[in-house]
């Protein structure tokens, strides 16, 4: 039996590209897979990490904002990264993703594995909808995702869902 | 003339504080030549794109203010329109509005208190820091914040940006044995609010007090949280439909938020302090003990103090919490209603940071005609100034990082909500 894994969408679904994260949530939602918890959240960082308080693996998706080209995939492990506080376009509240996990770090409540991934947003603007250009990078995440935890996501077999 | 040595100091953007501003002081030898708060945030125009949307909404628009004190601006904002509507909200919808609010002030004061203010007693750049070398305390702090986000979850249907408040009540009422369930917690929290109260009351505070205008909401029963008169310790003591007539807000160039003064007096004081100091005797007496044995009963006019008022404060809420719930019974409708008619109507209440004034006007379908909406923080710019000014002198003799700290720290007593007050800080000390 597999060790359940979780999976965090981060954001505001009617903050376009904001949305990435709740997104891929409801993405998941129409797979059948085995082993997975799936959680929307809204990036509040004591939420946060109630959450994944007692979990040992979690996958954590977000847009990201750092000024890199976008659509651009990201993909960074916790345990092994700094975080930089501006990476995730929430807002600027002063206790937020980033925030939260070095916070976990510092008080050792950090979960074994947690996977941050992400993709360069190109509009954080109101609505709804994913823009064209963070929709076709969608593939690349799962694959990325389905890369790095592939015994949850054998059911994809290569065929990556349609958002 | 004389040479004198210029000095200045500035901060472009200000940390732990919500939202974005910036500060700059200059200086000629012991002359303070500028001080000035800015906030660069660009301004947001809630009150424009209100006109013209329904009544109703406007709980769910002004909520977007601010994700950390939201309740303050949907009651504001339902208030408003329950005067205009001649609605009274009877029990216990009014106690499930406190309860709320409750939960606001707790987990408001408690992210202020461990995550942005303590580091600065501490000598840590963050609460990330702090963690390090106080775990503890760091742990105690958060847990005690989502139990503030647990009420707010509850009673709001999500914690930030709650959906659940609507004109007359609310739309959801909670059951009795969902509030029951939060009792444990609740009782583990208001033991650790009083730890948290002994801890930081075990800080270093900078010697620093001066004369104020505090204003803040008045209860003839209660500790004033969502209704009142306004009052100050300079006599003021009007309905809130009076307060256009003795608060102006003016345009400063370096502020995208408008500055607030009390016409014919100048700058005031809003937020725990301004509470505590006028409405001291009706907190709880274990929260009064409290006081005393920390060293501030009745009153307390160091700003720097504040973190004390705001753990007497969160202690407090926790334990009306606990009250409110054990004397809840669910009614049999979660929301009063009446015709609509034009008219305009005001609402007011004391957000963690201080008091938040709502004005509305609709016509007889119910649209908004107009808005006016004062946060707390603008209304406390020029307070901050003032006190950057008298502080200032006070410690020239202070490294220029020093006497940076120390003017960071004497904004974040006041626990800035610069997102609110644009409906959006950054530091620049020049000393020449």
């Amino acid at each position: 039996m597999l060790k359940p894994l979780l999976v965090l969408g981060i954001g505001n679904g009617f903050r376009k590209d904001d949305g990435l994260g709740p997104a891929i949530i409801k993405l998941l939602q129409r797979s059948d897979l085995q082993g997975v918890e799936l959680q929307t959240q809204s990036g509040e960082g004591s939420s946060l990490m109630a959450a994944w308080q007692g979990h040992e693996q979690v996958v954590l998706v977000d847009a990201v904002c750092s000024g890199a080209l976008p659509g651009t995939v990201f993909e960074l492990e916790a345990s092994e990264q700094v975080i930089p506080s501006r990476f995730f376009h929430y807002s600027t509240h002063a206790f937020s993703v980033a925030e939260a996990i070095e916070m976990a770090k510092a008080l050792g409540e950090l979960p074994q594995a947690l996977t941050l991934f992400g993709i360069e947003g190109a509009d954080f603007g109101s609505g709804t909808g994913l823009s064209p250009i963070v929709t076709a990078a969608l593939p690349e995440l799962l694959l990325r995702i389905h890369n790095r935890y592939p015994a949850y996501f054998q059911i994809f077999q290569g065929e990556i869902p349609h958002a | 003339m004389s040479e004198k040595k210029r000095r200045i100091i500035s901060v472009d953007y200000l940390a732990r504080v919500e939202g974005e501003g910036a500060l700059y002081i200059q200086m000629n030898g012991s002359t303070l030549e500028e001080v000035q708060l800015k906030i660069f945030e660009p301004p947001r125009f809630f009150e424009a794109f209100l006109r013209g949307r329904d009544y109703r909404e406007a709980p769910d628009i002004t909520s977007r203010i601010c994700g950390i004190c939201p309740i303050a601006y949907q009651m504001g904002a339902v208030q408003a329109m329950e005067a205009i509507l001649g609605l009274e909200v009877p029990e216990p919808l009014r106690s499930l509005r406190r309860l709320i609010y409750c939960g606001e002030w707790i987990e408001s004061h408690v992210l202020h208190i461990y995550m942005l203010h303590a580091p600065d007693f501490l000598g840590f750049p963050d609460a990330v820091a702090l963690a390090k070398v106080a775990p503890e305390a760091v742990k105690r702090g958060l847990r005690l914040k989502k139990i503030g986000n647990t009420l707010m979850t509850l009673l709001g249907g999500r914690e930030i940006h709650p959906i659940n408040l609507q004109v007359g009540g609310f739309y959801r009422l909670p059951e009795k044995t969902e509030l029951l369930a939060l009792k444990p917690e609740l009782e583990w929290a208001r033991e650790a609010a009083i730890e948290t109260l002994r801890w930081v009351a075990g800080f270093e505070f900078p010697a620093f007090e001066r004369e104020y205008e505090y204003v803040a909401l008045k209860h003839p029963s209660e500790y004033a949280i969502h209704e009142g008169r306004l009052v100050s310790n300079l006599g003021l003591d009007i309905p809130i439909s009076e307060y256009e007539r003795h608060f102006e807000e003016e345009h400063v160039a370096r502020s995208t938020a408008l500055h607030s003064i009390h016409t014919g007096h100048g700058a005031y004081f809003v937020g725990p302090m301004a509470r505590y100091n006028l409405n001291f005797e009706q907190l709880s007496p274990s929260v009064k003990a409290l006081a005393e044995e920390v060293g501030i009963a009745e009153h307390c006019h160091n700003p720097f103090k504040s973190i004390l008022v705001r753990s007497l404060e969160t202690l407090y809420a926790l334990e009306e919490a606990l009250r409110l719930i054990e004397l809840y019974q669910k009614p049999d409708t979660a929301f009063v209603s009446g015709p609509l008619k034009a008219g305009k109507g005001h609402g007011c209440t004391e957000a963690p940071r201080g008091i938040c004034y709502h004005r509305y006007e609709i016509d007889a379908n119910g649209l908004i005609l107009n808005a006016k909406i004062v946060p707390p923080t603008s209304q406390n710019q020029k307070t901050i100034e003032a006190d950057l000014r008298h502080l200032l002198p006070l410690y020239l003799d202070k490294a220029d990082p020093e006497l940076q700290h120390l003017c960071e720290q004497a904004i974040r007593n006041y626990d800035p909500c610069i997102s609110c007050s644009t409906h959006f800080l950054k530091l620049e000390v020049a000393r020449a």
